[in-house]
């Protein structure tokens, strides 16, 4: 019982902020309601018993990835002008046209659920123990290869926001 | 009605859709990066959702690698919207047009 409930305020503060993502008017708004939609997205990662990724996603995402969008923002004042700020004529209707039938899409794919409730899960299940033996064991190559795209990210950074291009 | 890996799936589908609607509809370049990031987290949430249903750690690592990837993808990113807002003094998509004679 406190386990829907729980679902239902989520999923209720999940999606408004979503929509005031991309609805919203003023950039700093949209990346504060952002932060906060992961935040909320974590809740459901600890409801899906997923503990570890729930503290990645606060740390790395809410954490990490929004404050450098919000640094970003404020310190060089990009706001979204007033031109930018409405769709062109075409597309407004061809972006609703797909939007509308990409979740038409989606919901025929998930009408009938093929198992109505979650499964009794192992013990193991989520902790950092099971993940890191997955990681290092059977994800080893992509995990050395994934350091290396960090690093790559990082240099590219740098050399991309230097003042002379 | 119990909560099962349906309603996870299908709130991830409007989260992506949401995702789409704001990268088709916005022309602000930092609007467009967290649009993605929405998206990206909607397919965290699938991964995960399937991980609870078929209890393996695998969807996990997949989503781990995920959130690597975004956090390359936003540095990046937002290093190319600073070079052009320092260019056109301008974040409109429609004005990076360098490459387009």
């Amino acid at each position: 019982m406190a386990y829907t409930v729980a679902f239902w305020i989520l999923a209720t503060l999940c999606i408004g902020s979503a929509v005031v993502v991309v609805l919203g008017r003023n950039a700093v708004v949209c990346g504060l309601a952002l932060a906060f939609n992961l935040v909320t997205v974590a809740g459901f990662f600890l409801l899906l018993n997923a503990r570890f990724m729930a503290f990645v996603q606060v740390m790395v995402y809410a954490g990490g990835i929004m404050v450098l969008i919000l640094f970003v923002l404020m310190l060089f004042n990009i706001q979204d002008e007033e031109k930018a700020r409405m769709p062109r004529f075409f597309q407004r209707y061809l972006g609703f046209l797909v939007t509308a039938g990409l979740m038409v899409l989606l919901f025929a794919a998930l009408r009938n659920p093929e198992v109505a409730s979650f499964p009794d899960r192992s013990s193991e299940f989520g902790t950092v123990a099971a993940l890191g033996t997955e990681l290092f064991t059977k994800f080893f190559y992509p995990f050395e290869a994934i350091s290396v795209l960090l690093l790559v990210a990082m240099v590219g950074a740098v050399l991309l926001a230097k003042k002379r291009l | 009605m119990t909560v099962g890996p349906q309603h996870f799936l299908i709130l991830s589908a409007v989260l992506f859709t949401l995702g789409v609607a704001g990268v088709l509809w916005r022309r602000g370049a930092i609007r467009l990066l967290m649009s993605i990031e929405l998206m990206l987290n909607a397919g965290n949430l699938a991964f995960i959702t399937f991980a609870r249903q078929f209890d393996q750690a695998e969807g996990q690592v997949y989503v781990f690698f995920i959130i690597t990837l975004a956090a390359a993808e936003a540095a990046v990113g937002l290093a190319i919207v600073i070079a052009f807002f320092r260019l056109r003094d301008s974040s409109d998509v429609d004005e990076l047009n360098l490459l387009k004679w």
